[in-house]
């Protein structure tokens, strides 16, 4: 009814290459960020910030990492959790070697590190494509995992092996260690969501972003226009595991204070990452953020509906759940292998006509 | 038919000027298979060259050392007056070489727009971080070269496609896209690998005065492989003739025609 392209005249090229074209779409994205800035902080508790909201809006920056590199420049990772490790260790030891730094400069100084040894081992992908650079990938999982068990001066010769984040503030508020509230976490990693969420869009639509998708659609035609392929890939390797590193960070930091390596950067985490950005839809930022927010709400939601309503027992439930997400991406990959994107993208083509049937 | 003299002028008004591009005694091997034996020939700036012969015969292999795919492994090629070295095909590109695909080659995610502008990539310079703000030089940027590519769907008349992804295109306007892309590149040298291949008379006659236009009114020079003989002698200035990977004919349309190794590869030769 509202959703329409009539009457809503594009008349410069800017105008006709914005984000939302249509008017109506544009409001009710202006609403969601003004809901998402203006009322959550106030409702928020730590239930809510705990179990849904800052893990969604971390994985969400994960998602949109990994679908820079996977979903728009083809080149397939399973080092996802492996870099995010990166981002939490580098954080760490820049927390705990610079304690007078914003927390800020050390979230982001730890996606540039990761950005760095990304691009390490994103060279391979220069040889090798598809499912052997998977399998390069997993090698930098697998090693990364190994490097900071191994190696004690990445846990500062801690006895438990573990990393601890002390508290840090920004801007006056607790964001990391134990005084943190539910709206600061939530705020801190809902602002720089937001901020690469944009940089983002910004780049996936310019020139940058066609020069991956070139990559992913053809690359030998892409070469023949002019793409190279070597600085081309590696940039989506650096720009992807910044967003990773970043996440890595804000993980360990903000969401779970103190981490044990395997347990929270194992090769599940890279797999829970891929399958966020396959069901929410492979190169498109939305399906970043859908595919996030279905992963982290099916779980707290099935929970709630198996042990809350029916009363089974927990380890039951747990069980269950793992064989109903199993099962919920089997059917997601066979019915709609693009995504929660595309689903999206068809209401909006059927929304447009809606109601006349042509 | 070897006339440096600067400029010409064909029969039908075009000016014809001095060498573009020469290839000097190209050899190319794939291991003990020789796909291009000593091959020389020009071409000349602002022409449109046909490079015709039976299948196999080495035009596309041709094609592909001209845009920097394959490097052959003797012989020269000499572009505006400079020996190119070996390049990889982006380089190439950036030198003002476009071309399009025997099969299509373009970007199926994309739109239409999208992968017109693609073709720009190589004049278009804001770097990642200009790209990510967007506000100011890269927005200015994008706007420009829009505005550039509009021009090209207009000319193409593709105007009602743009936003559409390729993917969804039949096969004749995807050609015309691929077609879009190259001249989004503001070639110096354009190279068409089978632009009419599986069209019907139809879009063959519109591919055919697409591409004259373009020749007509960017200048550019054009080098054409086509199997369709009637739109070959009908477009080109000169052609080349190769069989079995060797050059068995050079010249206008018509000397080619009258080449008794030409008529004998073609329709072969009678055993008496």
């Amino acid at each position: 009814m509202f959703y329409r392209e009539a009457g809503d005249f594009k008349t410069t090229y800017r105008d006709d290459s914005q984000t939302f074209p249509i008017r109506f779409d544009r409001w009710r994205y202006y609403a969601v960020v003004a809901v998402a800035f203006g009322v959550v902080p106030f409702l928020i508790n730590d239930y809510w910030a705990n179990a849904v909201l800052v893990p969604f809006l971390i994985y969400a920056i994960a998602a949109i990492g990994l679908n820079i590199l996977t979903g728009y420049c083809g080149q397939v990772s399973l080092g996802t959790g492996g870099f995010m490790a990166v981002g939490a260790y580098a954080c760490y030891k820049l927390m705990t070697a610079f304690p007078e730094v914003s927390i800020l400069i050390h979230v982001l100084l730890a996606g540039g590190i990761t950005a760095g040894v990304g691009v390490l081992f994103g060279l391979p992908s220069l040889r090798i494509k598809g499912f052997y650079l998977a399998v390069a990938t997993l090698a930098a999982q697998f090693f990364l995992v190994w490097l900071f068990n191994k190696v004690p001066w990445f846990y500062n010769y801690s006895a438990s092996g573990q990393i601890s984040a002390p508290e840090r503030t920004f801007l006056g508020h607790a964001v990391t260690g134990a005084n943190t509230t539910a709206s600061s976490k939530y705020l801190f990693c809902l602002v720089i969501l937001f901020a690469l969420a944009w940089l983002a869009r910004n780049l996936t639509r310019g020139t940058v972003g066609r020069k991956w998708m070139a990559i992913r659609d053809m690359d030998i035609a892409a070469e023949i226009i002019g793409v190279n392929p070597l600085t081309t890939k590696l940039t989506a390797f650096a720009v992807s595991s910044f967003y990773i590193g970043v996440a890595g960070a804000l993980f360990f930091s903000v969401y779970l204070g103190a981490v044990e390596v395997g347990e929270a950067f194992g090769i599940q985490k890279s797999f829970l990452i891929l399958f966020m950005v396959i069901i929410g839809g492979l190169g498109s930022i939305f399906g970043s953020f859908a595919g996030a927010a279905f992963l982290v709400l099916l779980p707290v939601l099935l929970k709630n509906i198996l042990v809350g309503q029916f009363g089974w027992a927990t380890d039951l439930a747990a069980h269950i759940e793992l064989m109903i997400v199993g099962a919920l991406i089997v059917i997601f990959l066979i019915a709609e292998p693009h995504g929660l994107a595309q689903l999206w993208r068809l209401a909006k083509e059927k929304l447009r006509l809606w109601p006349f049937p042509h | 038919m070897k006339d440096t003299a600067d400029t010409d002028t064909t029969p039908d008004g075009r000016k014809i000027g001095g060498v573009l591009m020469e290839m000097k005694n190209i050899t190319l091997r794939f291991g003990g298979v020789k796909a291009i034996t000593d091959i020389s020939f020009d071409i000349r700036d602002g022409e449109i060259r046909a490079i015709i012969g039976p299948n196999g015969a080495g035009k596309s292999s041709m094609l592909n050392v001209i845009s920097g795919f394959y490097v052959p492994q003797e012989g020269e090629v000499w572009f505006k007056g400079v020996r190119r070295g070996p390049m990889r095909p982006y380089q190439v590109a950036r030198l003002g070489i476009a071309r399009t695909f025997q099969n299509i080659a373009l970007f199926d995610g994309m739109s239409v727009l999208d992968n017109i502008m693609t073709g720009r990539l190589t004049l278009m310079k804001s770097g990642v971080l200009s790209q990510a703000l967007w506000w100011g030089p890269a927005e200015r940027e994008e706007t420009h070269h829009r505005e550039k590519v509009e021009k090209i769907i207009d000319f193409l008349e593709i105007q009602n496609i743009r936003k559409t992804p390729v993917g969804r295109l039949p096969y004749g306007l995807k050609k015309r896209v691929e077609l879009a892309r190259a001249l989004a590149a503001e070639p110096k040298l354009l190279l068409l690998d089978e632009p009419m291949a599986g069209m019907n008379v139809e879009e063959k006659e519109d591919m055919s005065r697409f591409i004259l236009d373009v020749n007509d009114e960017f200048g550019t020079t054009i080098v054409l492989i086509e199997h369709d003989m009637g739109v070959v002698m009908d477009l080109s200035d000169r052609v080349v003739v190769m069989d079995y990977g060797k050059k068995i004919g050079d010249g206008t349309p018509d000397e080619v025609r009258n080449n008794p190794d030409v008529i004998s590869a073609y329709l072969g030769v009678a055993h008496d």
